[in-house]
């Protein structure tokens, strides 16, 4: 479905050139379900973004269905069937939860529909339905938001960055079953940041990336007992396992 | 009236044709209809300068006073007083529409007063809008005196959203005890438009207050300039907020003042402006929007 070849992104700060992500090639299949952990400002945030054309790689190549998508902005990438949930989800003032929903799903959704999908992350949805997208809710509510307008835009790879960050009274388990329905629908591939022991357990596939670089990808039966069980985590973090 | 005028009423008022219930319609200095009801009467003041509008005690009714411009060249003061009885809860729709196809100024200034007797509610809709593609100006510059007597409620909604050159928007209120204004204001200018609000409250009564709301949207080389006052002289809450978006070489400017008499006056002013934020745009690009289609979706909201 997604195919990463040797991605590269550098940024200018004042010492000259700085590599956030060094050749990183990974191949994302249908139906699957794969978590990308590692230390903080290891890149993961910044791969996530160029998989939604936020960020344009300095080289290297993305392809989705078959199709180079290196060079297509995140509008493109929609329509092709990408999507993202950011980890700060975007306040709108005057914009409802109502709107953002029915843009997301590309036509207007009627109560019935737009609360359906608010139900699925655990808000109740008429209290919500109508509330703006502003500084009234909290964080924990705007990430539900955030991940119900993945839901209603129906995409076929779904890149959530730490979604589980804020949800609060919400159980755990009904996030994860929200996450094992968008991928067993149609085939579809979800992409989740996370570094929950929960999340990684239902992984098909785990990528560590740290440093800027992948270093270890694997089935969450090889991977996470080196990184729950390794009594060393300073390892963990310098990019050691 | 003429298609023309029918397209600027329906915009302004909604009305197609005259309303149900009390109406006054001007078009063009003079009056195109009005009609009263048994508890709302609206008598023209002499050489149609305006009209008074008298509403009785306990009556519960939607009046229509729209004014409508479609003679290029048509300049003029018009002076609108509104007498609401005690008790009464009225929604009055105004508004004011120009259609300049000609190369001469077409001006409306309208003052307006209201005084709203004990515990009468008055919710005041005001749209202004302006098209025809004349060379000459569309200019409107309302003035609003409002006298509130105590435990009356009045609610302003404005909107201006296009078509109009300039316009200086004047706002007085003066409240008594248990007096409460709302008033939320909806502004967005484009080209070499100039949009100046200048409110001036004086909470003067105990338990009164007033809540002022701005947004508004600069575009182009428009200039806007919000100027608000608001004074407590007894135990009361003012709060005003203006919120702006800047864009391509505009300029705005917000002026809030608030002058505390009397140690339990309360008085928030919040005023913020700045560009619409990239982020919101990459949000909604990644939901497929383009940026254009983005940027548009972000003013509608934060204007409706």
């Amino acid at each position: 479905m997604l195919e990463l070849k040797n991605l590269s992104f550098q940024v200018r700060d004042d010492n000259g050139k700085k590599e956030i992500l060094q050749d990183v090639s990974l191949v994302i299949e249908e139906r699957s379900f794969v978590v990308i952990t590692g230390p903080n400002g290891g890149g993961k945030s910044t791969l996530a973004k160029l998989i939604m054309g936020i960020e344009s790689p300095t080289s290297g190549q993305i392809l989705f269905n078959g199709e180079d998508i290196t060079a297509l902005g995140p509008t493109e990438r929609a329509a092709r069937g990408i999507g993202f949930a950011f980890q700060q989800p975007v306040r709108f003032k005057g914009l409802a939860v109502r709107d953002l929903l029915s843009l997301a799903a590309g036509k207007t959704l009627n109560t019935e529909e737009a609360c359906a999908y608010l139900s699925e992350v655990g808000l109740c949805a008429l209290e919500y339905i109508d509330r703006e997208l502003n500084a009234s809710l909290s964080g924990g509510e705007m990430k539900r938001i955030e991940i119900a307008m993945l839901m209603a835009q129906g995409t076929s790879l779904s890149v959530f960055d730490e979604p589980e960050a804020g949800i609060d009274l919400w159980s755990f388990q009904n996030l994860i079953r929200a996450f094992e329905k968008m991928r067993d629908a149609h085939n579809r591939a979800v992409v989740i940041i996370s570094h929950q022991e929960r999340i990684l357990a239902i992984a098909d596939k785990v990528v560590v990336i740290a440093g800027g670089r992948i270093t270890t990808t694997g089935n969450k039966e090889e991977i996470l007992p080196s990184l729950l069980g390794n009594p060393d985590s300073c390892e963990f973090f310098r990019g050691a396992v | 009236m003429n298609p023309d005028e029918i397209k600027v009423l329906e915009t302004i008022a909604g009305l197609s044709g005259f309303p149900e219930g009390a109406f006054n319609i001007r078009v063009n200095g003079g009056s195109a209809g009005r009609s009263s009801t048994a508890n709302v009467k609206i008598e023209p003041k002499a050489l149609g300068s305006g009209i008074d509008i008298h509403v009785a005690p306990g009556a519960t009714e939607t009046v229509h006073i729209p004014v409508v411009i479609s003679e290029s060249g048509v300049v003029e003061t018009v002076y609108n007083d509104f007498y609401i009885g005690e008790g009464a809860d009225v929604v009055i729709v105004a508004g004011c529409g120009i259609h300049n196809c000609g190369a001469n100024l077409s001006q409306h200034d309208g003052v307006h007063s209201f005084h709203i007797e004990k515990d009468a509610r008055v919710v005041y809709s005001e749209k202004h809008y302006g098209d025809g593609d004349g060379t000459g100006g569309r200019v409107l510059n309302p003035v609003t005196n409002v006298f509130m007597q105590p435990g009356s409620y009045m609610e302003m909604d404005t909107v201006q959203i296009e078509g109009v050159d300039s316009t200086k928007r004047v706002t007085n209120a003066d409240l008594a005890d248990g007096a409460v204004l709302v008033v939320k204001e909806k502004l967005m200018t484009h080209g070499e438009q100039y949009a100046e609000t200048f409110f001036e409250v004086n909470l003067n009564g105990e338990d009164s207050s007033c809540n002022l709301i701005s947004r508004s949207v600069a575009k182009e080389q428009s200039k806007q300039l919000f100027l608000s006052k608001i004074s407590g002289n007894n135990k009361c809450m003012g709060h005003s907020e203006c919120d702006a978006i800047i864009m391509d070489d505009a300029s705005v400017k917000a002026v809030p003042e608030i002058t505390a008499n009397h140690v339990d006056a309360g008085l928030i002013h919040e005023a913020a402006i700045g560009k619409i934020a990239g982020e919101q745009i990459m949000k909604l690009m990644t939901l497929g929007l383009t940026e254009a289609e983005a940027e548009a979706q972000i003013i509608n909201g934060f204007l409706k």
